[in-house]
């Protein structure tokens, strides 16, 4: 019989408001094996610690129950409290009296009620539970960085500065990402090629970083420490260690209609490129699809003219395996599709355009090398008008629910730009509201409206129609004076919302790294745990978490770091040993528990069987605790119960049941 | 709990037009798509808050009830799906009723056609109740 | 028959929850105070593929009047495949159940992802409404105890 002792926490008033907690001490006093119960403001304090510390010692507990807040929160915190009293941590259960009672309830009979079922349920697990002993694995000194872009780059450097090896997988050509499109950066307005050009030198010479361009992740496998990864290196069709980077071939190239992703296919780049002048590495990619050479078998020019000798049409995709201890996923977004928004224009008219577009048309090597013109007939433009939050704050299939974050920002660095450029260019922006926490951000908008003059109209547009004589006719409402406006303009620039890149899903499936319902990576905790995936050894960098700006993005790159630097650092990691374990006396060997192991964790091997009237040798299951996680499918599985999980066993389950169905 | 006059009102609008005025967002798009925008006294972006705060009364008596064209391009573009256009619909209806001027005999109709009637009404009522 | 003082019906829910997606679900209606009726008693297992059929039998045996399984989307197990195990398991067990007089209104798998406390709190409001309208469910007895 074990020695329980149940602590039952009134965490202050959030439990103790709704849950009458001294009923519940006095309830649980008579269930089996419960030898002290007592009841504290906060468990989780030093002093409630404290009292658990004691109790053990004291009454000589063998296992201990605490009714507080979720075990996702402090059962850790508990266990290392039983541990350190000389209890083993895993006979330390957590009944969940806070979010899953006292936070959910309002009636305190009701709530108390439920209380002392749900410990009631904990106690009988406790009566049930073994000491379980963790085991060890160690850890790979290496870490994965999926996406090159600033965020990516940021952790690299941050864990390569620390001397861990990293690598950086990139999907395209180059590293870069989304900076590497814009032209200037709010608030202070440096060029964003300027400060991130640097950065992308220093990732690409650092002795520790090794960076895949133009690949992709494709198998991921293992576990915190010992992550196994397949990384497919596309065929660029250009040798990276022969190519000079010349540039002749993109000059001779024959095929030059492909629309250029770089700039937002704004204008055309030829089937041999390198995205931008800054690429990192500065080698060329053949975009297989449209290359003549590849769809016709006749060209062969940039072959030719290459004195290297670097091309290659043979080239075949490549499949390497590298082993990890830990991933950042930092894979950023990208803008949302406006084609269901027809009443901005954006698919009829060419002078309609997203911001993105409008940086590369600002930006000195764009489509228009930096001149803002329209793009329907390169005339410079005279009104110019902004629309904010198209398809962000929808609540509708159209948009997306959440605030992009950055876009009132970058739409007053851009009105700001223009005004100061071109002086005769009148500004509009139509916003819902102007946001701008950060900081010298409102000082910046300010400086939008008070020095440039540009025109803020609190409204939105409800219509933009294309006229014949090629202006852009502007419907929308000033809600201060009460008036709907009609004006023309030459230009509108739509603030379109990000989304996360369309890859993530596969990705986190992959990784099994939970997602939100806006494909944004769920962290551990949303406060303070932003950083971590619940998945161990899986981190977050960057807008893969949600919308962030630049300064946002390089911020959380460390922190990001920091915690890959701090699994890293350990030589070995404590294993969980909530794992599988075989009765071989009931195993028959049948292989249904290996055949549902997502971890092949589960082999067999001949091994004497002693029992009761048996003594035979049998082919029977046995379990690899390195390899198994605990999830328990082969439970379920096995036909003649053999299969049983410590720490969740059949037993403690069913015991569970019984106590709530009593 | 007794609900004043007004209250019952409101909820019946909500209910008619199954639009959540607590939606909105005040963003105004509907009063920048209105083609009867300059016609109206209480413009669409302000019908919402009428219907938060209670005041049916005066938007049963605004002039913008019967200049709404029901082109509901404010229902279409509404970012929140507050559905501004239905809303007015429902104070119409309110109105008719309380008028009693919601029955109608089928032999009635005919005579009622008017040609000079907007093509544009009639459509709008049959995408109105094609349910 | 478990009736409240006013002679309302009160079920008996067991709701067994995955570690990483809806236990945290249910977390997260917690802590957005969420509520759902205190019928519902959430059980924690590492996965919805660990639930063995003979805990939902169990729960029958003993008098409970509704039990749902909830786990993370198709696609997004932490371990990658066990809540498709879960599906297809207790596919079989409910129309087994639903054979032996235990409507299939009374059991249910249903996915909830750690950032769905909205959805949670919904699903049980939900659950418990249907059970309800179901009044008590008949008493499943264990023969293996029998002479």
């Amino acid at each position: 019989m074990q020695r329980i002792g149940v602590f039952v926490c009134h965490c202050g008033t959030n439990i103790a408001a709704t849950v009458d907690v001294k009923k519940v001490v006095e309830l649980v006093r008579f269930e089996p094996g419960v030898v002290h119960a007592e009841d504290y403001p906060y468990m989780c304090s030093e002093v409630g610690q404290q009292k658990i510390a004691e109790a053990i010692k004291e009454k000589q507990l063998t296992g201990v129950v605490v009714c507080s807040c979720s075990p996702r929160m402090h059962e850790a915190t508990f266990r290392n409290c039983a541990e350190k009293a000389g209890l083993n941590p895993y006979m330390v259960e957590v009944a969940n009296i806070r979010e899953h009672c006292s936070w959910i309830h309002k009636d305190m009979e009701e709530a108390t009620k439920k209380a002392v079922i749900l410990a009631r349920a904990a106690i009988a697990k406790v009566n049930l539970n073994t000491p379980l002993q963790a085991g060890e694995s160690p850890v790979v000194k290496r870490a994965l960085v999926i996406g090159g872009g600033i965020a990516g780059i940021q952790t690299a450097i941050d864990i390569a500065e620390a001397g861990y090896k990293v690598d950086i997988v990139e999907k395209t050509p180059s590293i870069g990402g989304r900076m590497s499109q814009l032209d200037k950066t709010f608030p202070t307005l440096d060029c964003s090629s300027c400060i991130l050009t640097p950065k992308m030198v220093e990732v690409s010479t650092h002795p520790n970083i090794t960076i895949h361009t133009y690949s992709e992740v494709d198998k991921v496998s293992g576990f915190v420490g010992n992550f196994t990864v397949d990384i497919k290196k596309k065929a660029r069709s250009v040798d990276l260690d022969k190519c000079t980077g010349c540039g002749v071939c993109q000059q001779k190239c024959p095929m030059k209609k492909v629309p250029n992703e770089f700039n937002r296919e704004l204008n055309t780049r030829s089937a041999i490129y390198t995205p931008f002048a800054q690429a990192v590495p500065n080698v060329p990619v053949i975009d297989r699809e449209h290359c003549l050479m590849f769809k016709t078998g006749k060209c062969g020019v940039c072959s030719k003219v290459c004195q290297a000798g670097a091309v290659d049409y043979e080239q075949q995709d490549e499949i390497i395996t590298e082993k990890y201890g830990a991933i950042v996923v930092a894979t950023g977004f990208d803008i949302i599709k406006l084609d269901k928004y027809d009443e901005y224009a954006y698919s009829q008219s060419p002078d309609v355009i997203t911001s993105l577009e409008l940086e590369r048309i600002m930006n000195a090597a764009g489509p228009t090398n930096g001149h803002l013109e329209r793009m329907s007939d390169h005339k410079p433009p005279k009104n110019m008008v902004f629309i904010q939050c198209v398809g962000s704050r929808c609540a509708d299939h159209r948009g997306k629910s959440y605030c992009s974050k950055i876009c009132c920002m970058y739409t007053a660095k851009h009105a700001m730009l223009i005004r100061d450029k071109y002086p005769d260019v009148n500004v509009t922006v139509f916003y819902i509201d102007v946001r701008t926490p950060g900081k010298n951000f409102d000082e910046f908008y300010r400086r939008a409206v008070e020095q440039y003059h540009v025109n803020y109209i609190k409204g939105q547009v409800g219509k933009v129609a294309p006229q014949p004589d090629g202006s852009l006719l502007v419907q929308g409402v000033d809600l201060i004076d009460n008036k709907q406006i009609v004006m023309n303009a030459d230009m509108v620039v739509l603030a379109a919302a990000i989304e996360p890149n369309p890859d993530i899903r596969k990705i986190a499936t992959m990784l099994t790294a939970s997602i939100d319902t806006n494909n944004f990576l769920t962290e551990a905790h949303a406060k303070l745990r932003p950083v971590e995936s619940p998945t161990a050894g899986i981190f977050l960098s960057g807008v893969t978490q949600g919308p962030k700006d630049i300064p946002e993005t390089v911020s959380q790159a460390g922190a990001a770091a920091v915690k890959v630097i701090g699994l890293l650092a350990k030589d070995k990691l404590k294993t969980n040993p909530c794992t599988a374990k075989c009765d071989v006396m009931m195993c028959n060997g049948c292989s249904t528990c290996a055949n549902v192991c997502p971890y092949g964790a589960i082999t067999y091997e001949d091994q004497e069987v002693r029992g009761p009237g048996v003594r035979e040798v049998r082919r029977v299951a046995q379990v690899n605790v390195a390899l198994c996680q605990g999830c328990g499918a082969c439970t379920g599985a096995c036909p003649s119960g053999a299969m049983d999980l410590q720490g969740f066993s059949n037993r403690q389950l069913i015991s569970e049941v019984d106590a709530i169905c009593r | 709990m007794s609900l004043t006059m007004a209250e019952k009102q409101a909820e019946q609008i909500r209910q008619i037009s199954g639009s959540d005025p607590y939606k909105c967002m005040k963003c105004g798009k509907c009063s920048a798509s209105c083609p009867s925008f300059n016609e109206m006294d209480i413009k669409p972006h302000q019908f919402v808050s009428y219907v938060v705060n209670d005041n049916i009364e005066a938007l049963a008596e605004s002039k913008s009830l019967w200049k709404c064209l029901g082109c509901f391009a404010c229902v279409e573009r509404c970012p929140r799906d507050v559905q501004p256009g239905r809303v007015v619909d429902a104070a119409r209806q309110l109105v008719e009723r309380q008028r009693g001027g919601d029955h109608l005999h089928a032999e009635d109709i005919p005579a009622l056609l008017d040609d000079d009637v907007p093509q544009q009404l009639l459509v709008s009522a049959f995408r109105r109740y094609r349910r | 028959m478990p009736m409240t003082e006013n002679g309302e019906f009160r079920p008996l829910i067991v709701a067994f929850c995955c570690n990483w997606c809806s236990y945290a679900g249910a977390d997260l209606a917690g802590s957005s105070r969420l509520s759902y009726p205190a019928d519902v008693k959430i059980i924690r297992v590492p996965c919805s593929g660990r639930v063995n059929p003979m805990f939902i039998l169990r729960a029958f045996e003993r008098g409970a009047d509704g039990v749902i399984i909830c786990g993370c989307h198709p696609g997004d197990c932490h371990y990658t495949s066990g809540n498709y195990f879960a599906r297809r398991r207790m596919t079989l067990l409910f129309s087994m159940l639903d054979y032996i007089g235990v409507e299939n209104g009374r059991t249910r798998v249903e996915w909830v992802s750690a950032a769905e406390g909205a959805k949670f709190s919904a699903t049980m409001n939900e659950f418990v409404e249907k059970i309800k309208s179901l009044g008590e469910n008949v008493r499943l007895g264990d023969l293996r105890c029998k002479d």
